[in-house]
């Protein structure tokens, strides 16, 4: 289960939010929702431990994820705005380094079937330069098929970039995640395309966070 | 975590292999000055060999600062370093391998070319050994503090030269200790002490400079 509670975030001199808290149960999809510019990255830089909120506390299973660090990571899939992909590696080399650096199990056949997942079948072998944004998108998103022992998902917009086929192919992924008692947050401008049993949705923007 | 070290050496050492130029211009810089100097000073056997050792080692330390924007910069515009940031493993760790890899494509080939310059230099056996073991021992704490000094200025206007600033004076005990071994045997006297102080440098460096690494990557990324 995660929590927070009475998050303040300021950037710079704005205050972004003040008194969110928030309290999403296995199995449930929080949607974090808003205009540009109200917070939404950064709310969920702050639940991953990225961003210090300037008053507040995130915790996970009740203890502050401050104190848990590498034990909370552990529980955490983060695909961020930014796809962490290099130029100069392939497919498989990216996903290859991405799973060495989460500290993640990964076989030479998981991370081929990782990128045939998510549909870069005959593409594994070139590198990322010479890929489409969406393409990028899609390694950076093959990490979630390495992740399925990973109880909490944090995604950035991750319907950005993706053709409809990539649409359904991650909500599909999702909503098996959220069936298996995964959590998961995302911020999307669209329409969440994710038949979830228990959703729920923070609004930002409206002066103060609403509780969920 | 064994496992996580050496991912990220082997990615780091793939990375540099697909950019060699850029691996390559560090190399050549340093080749450059240290040739530039006889030209400036003139050929005199005696002086050269009196001066090889500072000139090769001052020559050393600015290769290092000019190859640290390859530490974390590229992961950081990227969004690596985020990944890296919530691993399940240690970042301290992480770091570590980062700059293990970036010491095996500049501080082992910088002590390898040590040979040849030293060949030009006219120098003695015995002083280009010592020239290499203190080049050995030294690089690797110039890409340690060097991180602690990337970390730092990560995602800051101007911080090529700020991190020239902020790291350059730490280099000043590993450049003296460096060119006065080989000076030490020069003059005779055997350049051990100079090499164990420089290995202790190395060991304190290793051990602590990870968590300085870390804790600064922590503050330049929020």
């Amino acid at each position: 289960m995660l929590e927070a509670l009475d998050l303040e975030c300021t950037r710079g001199e704005r205050v972004l939010f003040r008194g969110l808290g928030l309290r999403v149960e296995p199995g449930t999809l929080l949607r974090v929702a808003g205009p540009n510019g109200t917070g939404k990255t950064s709310l969920l830089r702050v639940l991953c431990g990225l961003l210090q909120p300037t008053h507040g506390e995130v915790r996970w299973r009740a203890a502050p994820i401050r104190a848990l660090k590498e034990e909370y990571w552990s529980a955490l899939a983060y695909v961020g705005h930014l796809n962490g992909v290099k130029d100069d590696l392939s497919a498989v080399e990216n996903l290859r380094a991405s799973a060495g650096i989460a500290g993640l199990d990964a076989d030479a056949s998981a991370l081929r079937g990782a990128l045939d997942a998510v549909g870069l079948v005959g593409f594994e072998d070139s590198l990322a330069r010479f890929l489409s944004q969406g393409q990028r998108r899609r390694i950076a998103l093959a990490r979630l098929f390495l992740s399925a022992g990973v109880p909490l998902w944090i995604l950035d917009e991750p319907f950005t970039a993706l053709d409809a086929r990539g649409v359904a192919c991650l909500s599909a992924l999702v909503a098996r995640h959220l069936a298996g008692g995964g959590i998961v947050v995302l911020t999307t401008h669209q329409e969440v395309p994710v038949d979830a049993a228990r959703a729920a949705t923070v609004e930002l923007g409206s002066g103060t966070g609403t509780p969920c | 975590m064994l496992k996580t070290l050496g991912a990220v050496v082997r990615r780091d050492l793939l990375l540099a292999f697909r950019q060699r130029a850029d691996v390559a211009n560090t190399l050549l810089f340093f080749v450059v000055v240290v040739t530039m100097v006889p030209l400036g000073v003139g050929a005199e056997p005696n002086l050269l060999r009196s001066i090889a050792p500072g000139v090769v080692w001052v020559a050393a330390l600015l290769a290092a600062i000019l190859s640290l924007h390859r530490l974390f910069a590229a992961d950081f515009a990227d969004g690596t370093l985020e990944q890296m940031l919530i691993s399940a493993e240690p970042l301290p760790l992480i770091v570590l391998g980062k700059t293990a890899a970036h010491w095996l494509v500049t501080g082992v080939p910088v002590t390898a070319i040590a040979v040849v310059l030293g060949i030009m230099f006219d120098l003695g056996v015995g002083q280009t050994a010592t020239l290499m073991a203190s080049l050995a021992l030294g690089t690797p704490v110039l890409s340690l503090l060097g991180a602690v000094g990337a970390a730092l200025t990560l995602g800051l206007r101007g911080g090529g030269v700020l991190v020239s600033l902020l790291v350059l004076p730490l280099y000043v005990p590993v450049l003296i200790l460096g060119a006065g071994s080989v000076e030490a045997v020069a003059a005779g006297l055997g350049g051990g002490p100079y090499l164990l102080l420089l290995g202790a440098l190395a060991l304190f460096a290793i051990v602590l400079t990870p968590w300085a690494v870390s804790a600064a990557l922590r503050i330049s990324v929020e």
